[in-house]
């Protein structure tokens, strides 16, 4: 069973009026368990509607959305708070961290959501941010971490909860292209330990990390098929 | 998330926000303080003035009764009743033989004069000539010694018995039982001390005031003075049957023939009650109202400070509602919030409000209920729920994608 299967979404923004934008016009794609995926596009393609869907943010105006063959495009806001909250780890492009919560209780904030008790909850925080190489800088706050740092909290936090799959929005926008390099190098790491992962992005270097490229363009999917060279940094160290 | 577990996390959450904000937080509070102070002061003051009033109106016995000249509280013209004759000291022997609801019959004449007692004097004290029956027909109570005796009474002998506040400025260190006061002059031996009655009505209380035989007041102060007569009845329930008897011998003695309007008055406790009772209930209610305005202003300033917190922490809520917070969540975080606030700033407000109702009891009864104090606390807690609601609700309902984008 696939983890993702959208069939014909639309997504349709009223913009007051007559006016309608069409974000996504006929949207259908299915990803599985362990794929490795890059959804790319200009701006103005689509591709943040698109993620905003596949991440429970919105819902589509029409089509359907099974998610763990379960559908979501109907569900109200609480059941999709439960859905993001169990089966989605976001990284945003601009970490989104709350500025004066230290790691471990940014690390810590969705399973306080999904009510697990405060001793687990200490025990699995930190477990998430060893194996982010973050061990040593539970009690730091972001603004006392560097921009890969905060992106690692990211990373510990989308995982924490063991979710379905690890979606994210730019990793590596707000990064310098070596602490970006990091960041992808730990992508590659979690793909390899069984975790689904989408990335949006607009850089095809990113893109080629992927096994699978999803491209948009005017609300609709371009092309969608497997990277023929891959980048990957276990490959690159190996030549 | 069980509802206590989100209520901790909620508080945790709301205590870090305030305390970031440490400035804004103590200003927007003290509105909350001035609010509770305020009205949580005019609540001990009400009650401070209600219970002085209770023991004051039980200081003239529930279960007896004035026959006097005038009303205590009239609402006729008062150029029809300023003619009234006197009542005589005869009417309390004819009462007494015929009045079958009442166990006690005392008449009681006053005067204000000079009490001396060594170095010590009361420069107007008030002299009350009466009998034995008096202590029975009257709210007073003895603390020491005991009252004129039926040979006293009749015999018109020197001795007294004497109120509080007479013991107070006269007595220093003596012992006050047994000593000869100079009531304007004349010698008197105290036998009895009444008990402190306080209260609002100075001048009805046994604390201000010498008991003599009235006899001996007579001899000494002049017979042709208006009468009370205090009558006690003798049970609580017959007060109605004994107030229309009363009446029955006193326009029998009076000779008024049918129809005509009684030329005295049979007042009671009760009165009293009756008359304050609403008076006091509106100044209580118009006191709470405009006090509770300040409270309610200080409630707007919650409401006020708790939108620019929602709007502020935009991203927050954006943030934590993409990793899953509900929209109860997010509401819980807010009201828990603008509840601490409150909350804080109202007890601090009642325990500025305890040592201020202490000064304020110099001047004014005042007096520290504990319901006043688990009111106040509730109040500040609702005005924390009701004016955080708004701004909470607006941050539950906030869409997570914009609210992500905000910057």
């Amino acid at each position: 069973m696939n983890v993702i299967e959208l069939k014909n979404i639309v997504k349709t923004y009223d913009m007051g009026g007559v006016e309608e934008v069409h974000a996504l016009r006929d949207v259908s794609v299915s990803i599985g368990k362990n794929e490795y995926v890059a959804i790319m596009g200009p701006s103005g393609s689509g591709k943040s509607t698109l993620m905003n869907v596949i991440g429970c943010l919105d819902t589509p105006t029409s089509g359907l959305y099974l998610f763990n063959g379960v559908n979501v495009s109907e569900m109200d806001d609480n059941e999709l708070a439960k859905i993001r909250n169990k089966e989605i780890g976001f990284v945003f492009q601009t970490f989104n961290l709350l500025p004066r919560s230290d790691a471990l209780h940014n690390v810590e904030l969705p399973l306080i959501y999904a009510g697990v008790s405060a001793s687990e909850r200490k025990i699995r925080a930190q477990e998430v941010l060893n194996h982010v190489q973050l061990g040593d800088r539970i009690h730091h706050k972001p603004n006392e971490l560097s921009g890969g740092q905060r992106q690692r909290v990211a990373v510990a936090r989308a995982l924490v909860t063991r979710p379905s799959i690890i979606l994210a929005d730019e990793p590596t926008g707000n990064l310098d292209s070596k602490t970006g390099e990091e960041i992808m190098i730990l992508f590659e790491e979690l793909h390899r330990q069984g975790n689904t992962i989408i990335v949006v992005t607009h850089e095809p270097d990113i893109a080629e990390h992927a096994i699978r490229v999803i491209r948009l363009r005017d609300g609709l999917v371009e092309q969608d098929e497997l990277v023929s060279k891959r980048r990957t940094y276990t490959a690159a160290l190996a030549s | 998330m069980h509802f206590f577990q989100e209520l901790k996390e909620g508080l945790a959450i709301s205590f870090r926000a305030l305390r970031s904000n440490v400035m804004r937080s103590i200003l927007t509070m003290l509105g909350i303080v001035i609010g509770i102070l305020s009205v949580t002061l005019m609540a001990m003051a009400i009650e401070g003035i209600n219970r002085a009033f209770d023991k004051s109106a039980a200081a003239f016995g529930t279960e007896v009764m004035y026959i006097q000249k005038f009303p205590w509280v009239s609402n006729d013209d008062w150029a029809t009743i300023r003619n009234r004759r006197n009542l005589e000291v005869h009417y309390a022997a004819r009462i007494e033989r015929q009045a079958t609801f009442v166990d006690a019959v005392a008449p009681a004449v006053s005067t204000v004069r000079r009490l001396t007692y060594g170095d010590n004097s009361v420069e107007s004290a008030f002299i009350t000539g009466t009998t034995h029956q008096y202590i029975m027909a009257s709210g007073g109570t003895l603390a020491d010694g005991r009252f004129l005796s039926a040979e006293e009474s009749a015999g018109g002998r020197a001795v007294c018995a004497i109120g509080a506040s007479v013991v107070e400025n006269l007595f220093t260190h003596d012992d006050p039982i047994g000593k000869s006061i100079r009531v304007a002059g004349y010698p008197y031996t105290v036998i009895g001390v009444f008990d402190k009655q306080g209260g609002l009505f100075g001048q009805f209380t046994t604390d201000n005031r010498v008991f003599i035989p009235l006899e001996s007041f007579q001899t000494h102060f002049g017979g042709r003075r208006d009468v009370t007569i205090q009558v006690h009845v003798t049970n609580k329930n017959q007060m109605e049957d004994a107030k229309l008897e009363l009446e029955g011998i006193m326009r029998q003695i009076r000779n008024l023939a049918p129809g005509k309007a009684n030329d005295f008055n049979v007042n009671q406790q009760e009165i009293l009650t009756e008359t304050f009772g609403p008076i006091s209930a509106t100044i209580a209610v118009i006191g709470l109202f405009i006090t509770g305005l300040s409270l309610f202003v200080g409630g707007i300033g919650i409401m006020n400070i708790m939108f620019v917190s929602v709007s502020e922490r935009t991203k927050e809520i954006g943030i934590r509602k993409a990793i899953g917070a509900k929209r109860r969540t997010i509401m819980m975080q807010f009201l828990s919030e603008a509840s601490a606030l409150c909350l804080i700033g109202g007890l601090v407000g009642l325990i500025l409000a305890i040592p201020l109702s202490m000064i304020i009891n110099q001047f004014l009864p005042t007096a520290i209920p504990i319901s006043v104090v688990i009111i106040s606390i509730v109040i500040s807690l609702v005005v924390g729920v009701v004016s955080g609601f708004l701004p909470a609700y607006r941050a539950a309902k906030m869409d997570p994608v914009e609210a992500l984008r905000y910057e």
